[in-house]
């Protein structure tokens, strides 16, 4: 496949993975094995005082795996600027998956907030990577304030619906100077296979993954879906007909055609 | 004394550095990162801040995340 580029930076993988909700470190490392992924999401949260927990990334090889951290979590622009100091600090590098959510029964991104934030942390030299509804003006002016990729969900996070956002992504693919990476709400390999054959430029797959009964062998098939929709996009794709249009000749029978009622005229 | 440790009230020792708080707590600094009253606190510089009553510490890790 074609090589993926970010703020410089090269992927051989189209396909991103999160880290969310496995019911195993072991699930998880099988996920990102299977998926052949390069970028992985993180989250921060507060440690369990009481009963400190095994660290994540002791099952994520950072030789490997480009962490982005996301501010998952974060209500309004100052908590989200907050999660990703504290990300750059913890040793990761300045890559963060900028998400302002809210609204805690959708999860939908707060588009001002998002806005206000990405034009800080551009300001302090972030790769801001964010996570927006799908709404081609909103994805111009994060390129514009200098964000790395767009991020427009295909439907609300965890939901397994697809690329409800269709026609949006499609103004959005339209219109980007920067990486489209369409997140959230791909449920299945076609999900992804579609947004590729779109156009987009990469796919962010979690809870598909992580709820499937085998991890490993979902996110395989999940990278054949992205790669099919790579190489199907690059190659060209066919136009949609109103009418037939025969596949074998229309000439040449084995019994002797009347002649047409146009050729009667 | 008392501080603020991630949201709950804690009580330390009087004179207690970051580090020291950290070991007691059996917390690899190296898995953490610590804001000491909404300041992000660098890993030099945990034995050298001693903590003081009602200050505010939020240690945060990584976890899984989408």
């Amino acid at each position: 496949m074609d090589e993926l580029r970010i703020a410089g930076r090269s992927f051989q993988s189209r396909l991103m993975v999160g880290t969310g909700k496995f019911a195993s470190n072991q699930a998880m490392v099988a996920a990102m094995e299977g998926s052949g992924c390069e970028i992985v999401t993180v989250a921060l949260r507060r440690v369990d005082i009481d009963n400190p927990q095994d660290s994540l990334l002791n099952h994520i090889d950072p030789a490997r795996y480009l962490l982005l951290p996301n501010t998952s979590g974060a209500r309004d622009a100052d908590e989200a600027v907050r999660l990703a100091r504290l990300a750059r600090a913890a040793g990761c590098e300045p890559w963060v998956k900028l998400e302002v959510t809210p609204d805690p029964y959708y999860l939908l991104p707060d588009p001002i907030e998002t806005l206000k934030a990405a034009e800080i942390l551009v300001r302090e030299g972030f790769i801001v990577l964010p996570y927006i509804n799908a709404d081609p003006v909103l994805a111009k002016h994060l390129q514009e304030a200098g964000t790395a990729t767009v991020m427009p969900l295909g439907a609300p996070i965890g939901t397994n619906r697809g690329v409800r956002t269709r026609d949006n992504i499609a103004i959005i693919i339209e219109q980007a100077t920067v990486p489209v990476v369409v997140d959230a709400g791909l449920g299945a390999p076609s999900h992804a296979a579609e947004a590729m054959e779109m156009g987009a430029d990469a796919v962010l797959v979690n809870t598909a993954l992580a709820v499937a009964r085998d991890p490993g062998a979902m996110a395989l098939a999940f990278r054949k879906g992205v790669e099919a929709g790579r190489e199907a996009y690059l190659a060209g794709l066919g136009k949609p007909q109103d009418k037939a249009e025969a596949s074998s000749p229309l000439t040449g029978f084995l019994r002797n055609e009347p002649p047409r009622h146009e050729d009667t005229k | 004394m008392m501080i603020t440790l991630n949201g709950k009230s804690r009580d330390i020792t009087t004179g207690t550095t970051l580090q020291e708080l950290l070991d007691q707590l059996h917390i690899d600094c190296r898995t953490v990162v610590v804001e000491h009253n909404r300041q992000i606190v660098s890993r030099q510089q945990l034995a050298e801040i001693v903590l003081s009553a009602d200050d505010s510490l939020e240690v945060i890790h990584f976890v899984g995340g989408g």
